[in-house]
Order: structure tokens, then C-alpha cells, then sequence
């Protein structure tokens, strides 16, 4: 029996009429629409997965004349490339639902924050959004989008700073609360959501709550991309049910020699062979925004781990002191370790570190350096050492 | 320079002057001049009325708003685990050898920069790069040094 279930919905055809499904929701109440999203039990596809209806309906509750809808296209997380995927084939679906959420919360206009790594794309999107602009007038609803350009910085997938980027300022995470629902891009309230969400919101809206809710397990439902690389002979995106283990993963995309699988990119877990038939991907075990790399036993974990860790040291916005410095020392620590410099027991002082920067960091950047960190250590501490 | 003027003053036109245009005007410099000069900075900021500091701040926190002088053709290799899996390392050495500059510097002729960067997004179809902001993914030493030559040429 095959327990990764694929599915084709994310990237299924167009209605043959153009934004039909868009058309129609329109039709609907703002109520009635956030009623069917919090139905569906969708969660964001951005990685922390709150439910999005609620967040719909908290921003909808705001009584400001100025809302926005913003769109998080900036997926820099290492191995993600669904979103790109996602604006290549069916952007029609990310800006109908970003409409639609206008509609529901009472927002005219929206921006796609778009990573400047995707730029080549704008002239594609840009053809595709005056098709849009067109539909929306003939529907008589007023919501214009906007794209924004990224400019090589991941600290800007992190809401708040998505924000100030949008603004004009340097990239860097807000003091929360207040939240986006009630102060997001320029101090108003806002619903942020990922791209994939965004998609999501449309196709409860084509196949009705019921159909979707069919889809994958009660904790997680819907379908989910998934943005497979490193060592598997089919690296690519695929779009399967969530709620399956991760032994189910590797047996469809290991090349048979799997030692572990970081899930979630650099900022989620490493979870080694052993732990493959107990760990479930989805919110009830270990969630992802999708992306999925795999290691055959040939690579060195104490490579991966040097290498995360310098991605945090670069990216770090640096504006709080446990992450700044915190990711310099950690890298220079494990160096130091690997030469020989420092003793084996160094290691258990490097994940204080990282459990400090933990509860102590401002944003979830240095929040989320102790979940690769920990589970690389913690797995594979001989390949740290020799 | 009045070259920079004039840039400044119709990317300005297009934008706006409010401080929600700035990182487009930065971005718009790039794409023209491939980096920001100070005499561009400061030319910015007398446009939209606001201290050079900001305008500094602003573009030096941003990976891809050069305040450096670089080629006109920058190229951008992605270092992340899995293109260096699939052979990042040798593309690098390639690249050098061709250009025959390092990692992080320019050549004489001021046609090319070599840089490494983070995650691009193609790491299904690693090792890959971006030439300015065009993506090349599946790279090897033959694709890369084609790739190089037809730039050479142009
Ligand atoms: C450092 C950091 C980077 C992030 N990068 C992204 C990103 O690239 N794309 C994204 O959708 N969410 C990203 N997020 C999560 C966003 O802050 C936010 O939670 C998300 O856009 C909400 O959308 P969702 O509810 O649809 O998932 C990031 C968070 C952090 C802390
Ligand atoms: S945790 Fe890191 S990225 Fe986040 S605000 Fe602090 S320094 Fe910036």
C-alpha cells in the first residue's frame, strides 16, 4: 500500500472562464467567507501554521478605514522553492485569494513581497496582474495589488520586517504585539499570509469545505508542497496529503541509503534514521513549510551544521545581542571542537547557547537556530567530534 | 555627475518621494549602475528629501543593493548545503579559472563579479547561479564555462 498520498490540486487547470472561482466567492459575504476558511481547519503553509480563518477574522474585527493583505513570497528558507513554482504556473490562484481576503476582512489593496532572487518572474506576474486588475473592475470590486521587491535579505520572510521592507527601511523584525492583525504594514491592520496559503483559501472555496477537509489528517488538513532535494533520485516539488510519517517519505524519495532528513530547512530538524518510523510530518509531529533535504550516509552532518550556521550568522539582522553574537560563537565553537581546540564536552555548553538564544532572541530567526542546532548535535555528535 | 542626476531624478519620478520609494529608486540604481555609489546615495537622499545616513542604512542592510563597485555583469552562486552537494565547489573553481578572479572580486575590465549568496531557490536543480538577475540552474564545468563565453562575447 503507498501512504504518501499524491494529490493535483494546487497546480490543476484554470477555469476555463477567467477568475471564475474568484467571481463567485466574491458573491459571498465577508462572514460567510471567514466562516468557510476556519471550517476548512486550514493552518498557514508559511511554517509556523496558524489557523488561517482566525487571523482572517481577528483583522476583519479591526475598525480601521485602511486594511492591507499582504502576500509572503520570500521564501528564503534553504531548500523551499514552492512559491516560485506556485507564481510560475498558477498565479492567477495567489492573487484571487488574496483578493477574496480583501473582501472578507475589507481591505483595497494588497502587496506581493516578492525575494529579489526572483525578479527575472516580475515580467510574467506583471501580465498576469492586468488580467487580474481587469477581472476584479468587472466584478465591481475595488483591490488593486502591488509587487515589492525583495533585495537579498531572508530576515524579510519574518513578517514584521517584511513590513518595514515594504516601508522603505532596513529589514528589521518588530517588538511584538501588536500583532499584524491589528498593526502590520504601515501600522495597519494586516493579513500576511504565504503564497501557498494564499492557493489554499481558493481551492476550499472550488471544492467546498467538505472535499478539503477529506484532505489529510484532523490536526493538519489539506494538502501540502513539498520541496524534496539533497541526495533522493527525484528531487523536485510534490504535492502530497500531510499526516504521513517520514519512514513513508523516505521509502518514495530516499536513494536507500537515508541518514537523515532535515525538515523544514535550516531553521526546523534533523531527524536521523532511527527516528524515521515515529516522527509524522504535518502540525501534530514535526511541521514544515515544505522543505525537505535529504543526507545518504556519505555526507558529513558536521558539514550541514556549518553550513546552517553560517547562513544564520549572515543573515541575522542583528539587532538583538543573543542572536547576533550568538550565531558567531556558535560557528566558531563548533570549529573549535572539530580541530580539537576545545574538548567534546564544549558541545553541551554550544546548546546552552543555543537554548538561550532560544527564549531570549527578539524574532524567530534566532528563536529557531536551536532546532537545527540541537537535533544535528544531538544525533550525530561522533561526526561533530572526529 | 549628472549622469547619476538624471537617473536618480527620473527613477523618482517613476516611484515616488516618500520613504516607500526608496528601496525601489536603490533597486532601480542597481539595475542600471550595478552598485550605489556615494555620489548616488547622496544624490538620493537630496531627491527625497532625507539624511544620506538613511539612505546608507537602508542599502547596506540589503545583500543585493551593491554599495560596492561591481561588473556589469555580477554573478551570484548559491552556497547552500545541497548545491554544494551537487558540486558548487567545482563551478566556483571553474568560474575563477575563467575569469581568473576570486570569489568576492571583480575583473580588470570591470565586466564581471563573482559573489557567493545564500539559498536561490533551484536547489532541485543544483548547483545553481543568478547573472545578474537572470537564474542558471544544473549547472556543470561545460554548461558554466558555455554560459561564461556567450557573456565574454556579448
Ligand atoms: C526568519 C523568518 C523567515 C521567514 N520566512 C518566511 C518566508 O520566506 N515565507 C513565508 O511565507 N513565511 C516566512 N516566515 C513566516 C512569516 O513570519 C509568517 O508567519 C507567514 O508569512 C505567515 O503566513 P502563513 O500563516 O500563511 O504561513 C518567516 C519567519 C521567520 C521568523
Ligand atoms: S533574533 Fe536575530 S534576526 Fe531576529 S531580531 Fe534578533 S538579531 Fe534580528
Amino acid at each position: 500500500m503507498k501512504n504518501v498520498k499524491r494529490v493535483d490540486i494546487i497546480f490543476g487547470a484554470y477555469t476555463q472562464e477567467k477568475y471564475k472561482v474568484l467571481e463567485q466567492a466574491l458573491k459571498k459575504s465577508s462572514d460567510q467567507i471567514i466562516s468557510e476558511v476556519i471550517e476548512s481547519g486550514l493552518k498557514g503553509r508559511g511554517g509556523a501554521g496558524f489557523p488561517t480563518g482566525l487571523k482572517w477574522k481577528y483583522t476583519a474585527q479591526e475598525k480601521e478605514l485602511v486594511k492591507y493583505v499582504v502576500c509572503n513570497a520570500d521564501e528564503g528558507e534553504p531548500g523551499t522553492f514552492k512559491d516560485r513554482e506556485i507564481l510560475t504556473r498558477v498565479p492567477r490562484k495567489v492573487f484571487s485569494g488574496m483578493a477574496m481576503c480583501g473582501k472578507a476582512i475589507g481591505a483595497k489593496k494588497g502587496y506581493l513581497y516578492l525575494r529579489g532572487e526572483y525578479l527575472y518572474m516580475l515580467p510574467e506576474l506583471m501580465e498576469e496582474l492586468e488580467l487580474f486588475h481587469n477581472s476584479v473592475k468587472e466584478f465591481n470590486f475595488d483591490f488593486k495589488i502591488e509587487i515589492a521587491m525583495g533585495s537579498g535579505a531572508y530576515i524579510c520572510g519574518e513578517e514584521s520586517a517584511l513590513f518595514e521592507s515594504i516601508e522603505g527601511k532596513r529589514g528589521e523584525p518588530r517588538n511584538k504585539p501588536p500583532y499584524p492583525t491589528v498593526s502590520g504594514v504601515f501600522g495597519k491592520p494586516t493579513v500576511i499570509n504565504n503564497v501557498e496559503t494564499f492557493v489554499n483559501t481558493m481551492m476550499i472555496m472550488r471544492l467546498g469545505v467538505d472535499e478539503f477537509k477529506k484532505l489529510g489528517t484532523s490536526d493538519s488538513r489539506g494538502s501540502k508542497l513539498f520541496s524534496v532535494s539533497g541526495d533522493t533520485p527525484i528531487a523536485g516539488i510534490y504535492e502530497i496529503e500531510l499526516g504521513m510519517s517520514l519512514q513513508d517519505f523516505v521509502d518514495e524519495f530516499g536513494d536507500g541509503d537515508t541518514k537523515a532528513v532535515q525538515v523544514g530547512g535550516a531553521s526546523g530538524f534533523c531527524v536521523p534514521r532511527k527516528k524515521f518510523k515515529d516522527t509524522i510530518i504535518g502540525f501534530e509531529g514535526v511541521p514544515t513549510g515544505g522543505s525537505m533535504m535529504l543526507f545518504n550516509s556519505s555526507r558529513s552532518m558536521y558539514n550541514v551544521l556549518k553550513n546552517y550556521v553560517e547562513f544564520f550568522e549572515e543573515e541575522s539582522c542583528g539587532q538583538c545581542t543573543p542572536c547576533r553574537v550568538g550565531c558567531q560563537q556558535l560557528k566558531k565553537g563548533i570549529e573549535a571542537v572539530k580541530k580539537g581546540e576545545k574538548s567534546a564536552a564544549y558541545l553541551v555548553t554550544l546548546q546552552k547557547l543555543a537554548d538561550t538564544m532560544k527564549i531570549s532572541s527578539k524574532c524567530g530567526l534566532g528563536q529557531s537556530v536551536a532546532n537545527s542546532f540541537s537535533s544535528i548535535v544531538d544525533n550525530f555528535k561522533e561526526e561533530m567530534i572526529y | 555627475m549628472p549622469e547619476i542626476k538624471e537617473l536618480v531624478k527620473g527613477l523618482a519620478d517613476k516611484h515616488g518621494r516618500g520613504r516607500e520609494s526608496l528601496i525601489p529608486i536603490l533597486q532601480g540604481i542597481i539595475a542600471e549602475e550595478r552598485y550605489i555609489s556615494d555620489a548616488a546615495m547622496s544624490e538620493v537622499a537630496v531627491e527625497l528629501d532625507m539624511s544620506a545616513a538613511l539612505v546608507y542604512g537602508t542599502a547596506t542592510f540589503y545583500s543585493f543593493l551593491d554599495t560596492e563597485p561591481r561588473g556589469k555583469y555580477v554573478i551570484r552562486i548559491c552556497k547552500t548545503i545541497t548545491c554544494d552537494m551537487k558540486g558548487k565547489k567545482q563551478i566556483v573553481k571553474t568560474l575563477e579559472d575563467l575569469l581568473k578572479i576570486k570569489v568576492g572580486e571583480t575583473t580588470k575590465d570591470n565586466k564581471f563579479t563573482l559573489l557567493e549568496t545564500n539559498c536561490l531557490g533551484w536547489c532541485h536543480k543544483g548547483p545553481a547561479m543568478l547573472i545578474n538577475s537572470i537564474p542558471y540552474d544544473t549547472l556543470d564545468v561545460n554548461k558554466v564555462t558555455e554560459i561564461i563565453m556567450d557573456y565574454i562575447r556579448k
